[in-house]
């Protein structure tokens, strides 16, 4: 009873109205704590790809008598991209979904569309790329094309680094089945997935749409 | 016991909840307000009809919009209590995104007009030592 006492005076437990630093409830489980960090670390993402924006941003017009925007870019390409990407985004849902309720077929199916539809977006991208260096608008042309292939590079090395980890959870889902943290890093994955199709809406629209106006 | 349950007062970002055909519906109405925000997007940038000068903050509005619906539906960012922390974390971020782009668009627009040709201040300060 007095060691009982002694820890509630020094604030050491859990019991009554003590405070913890924790809140009173102590520290959250695992499957709130793991996704929220991973929520962060999105988050500073952003503001990585926000410092890249403004480089294109003030950039854009640096051609160096080089091509610009108007003459490189092909709307029709972009919002195949788009809606690759977006279908992408909607059944890795799905598949969150079908995961929940551990159903091993519908989730392998829904992740396997995943990827595919990702592989449409990286393959149109690649593509897209090996025109316009093969037009000789590369990297080194032009400072507006430096910043070009750097905020669009970097987010298809997102979605490639995406592609590989959502290979590596359709393995574990496989070998481990539904087990609480296998769940959780397919929760973390479903974050960054979407996270890249919002970064995406600002590619396309600053990029891309703003690029084209007439 | 249920005060020491803590899925009652937190949700994780992106996870859905609820029964499979609310999950389900919010895909679906995430999916169609995305695709329809992105259509307006193109016809906005591809028709003549508008008035010109306004068309990009037209169009990045829309894609504030979608960004908000892809939020949303896709990663169930709410306004409800089980939601506080995601939402503080996310608007910390969206903090940090607008002073980095305003304030380097700003900043550097500047510097740019100033490294121009000196104007008639400039030239009238330089005077005057």
């Amino acid at each position: 009873m007095s060691t009982h006492a002694e820890a509630a005076a020094v604030g050491l437990t859990h019991q009554g109205s003590e405070d913890t630093g924790l809140g009173h409830r102590g520290p959250e489980s695992k499957s709130i704590v793991v996704p929220y960090g991973f929520w962060l670390f999105i988050l500073s993402d952003m503001v990585l790809f926000s410092a890249l924006f403004a480089s294109y941003a003030t950039l854009v017009h640096a051609t160096d008598g080089g091509p610009d925007t108007n003459q490189l870019f092909d709307r029709k390409l972009v919002a195949v991209e788009t809606l690759a990407l977006l279908s992408s985004s909607f059944v890795c849902g799905l598949a969150m979904i079908a995961a929940k309720r551990k159903n091993m077929q519908l989730t392998q199916v829904w992740l396997l569309l995943t990827g595919l539809t990702g592989l449409v977006f990286l393959g149109i991208e690649l593509f897209e790329f090996g025109k316009m260096i093969g037009e000789g608008a590369g990297p080194q042309r032009s400072a507006f094309l430096s910043s070009f292939f750097t905020l669009v590079g970097c987010h298809g090395a997102h979605v490639t680094a995406g592609l590989l980890w959502l290979g590596t959870m359709m393995a574990q889902i496989w070998a481990k089945g539904f087990r609480q943290d296998i769940i959780r890093r397919l929760l973390c994955f479903s974050v960054f997935w979407h996270a890249l199709d919002i970064i995406w809406v600002a590619i396309f629209t600053i990029v891309y749409l703003i690029g084209t106006l007439p | 016991m249920t005060e020491h349950d803590p899925e009652l007062h937190n949700v994780a970002p992106g996870e859905p909840h609820d029964s499979l055909l609310t999950e389900t519906l919010s895909y679906v109405i995430g999916l169609g307000l995305a695709l329809l925000l992105t259509g307006i997007s193109f016809w906005v940038a591809s028709t003549g009809t508008l008035w010109g000068p306004g068309v990009a903050t037209g169009l990045v509005v829309l894609a504030i919009a979608q960004m908000g619906v892809h939020l949303v539906f896709f990663l169930h960012i709410t306004s409800g209590p089980d939601n506080t922390n995601n939402v503080l974390a996310l608007a910390f971020g969206v903090l940090i995104v607008f002073l980095v782009m305003v304030g380097t668009i700003v900043i550097m627009a500047q510097m740019n007009h100033n490294m121009g040709a000196p104007s008639e201040e400039l030239m009238n300060l330089q005077m005057q030592h």
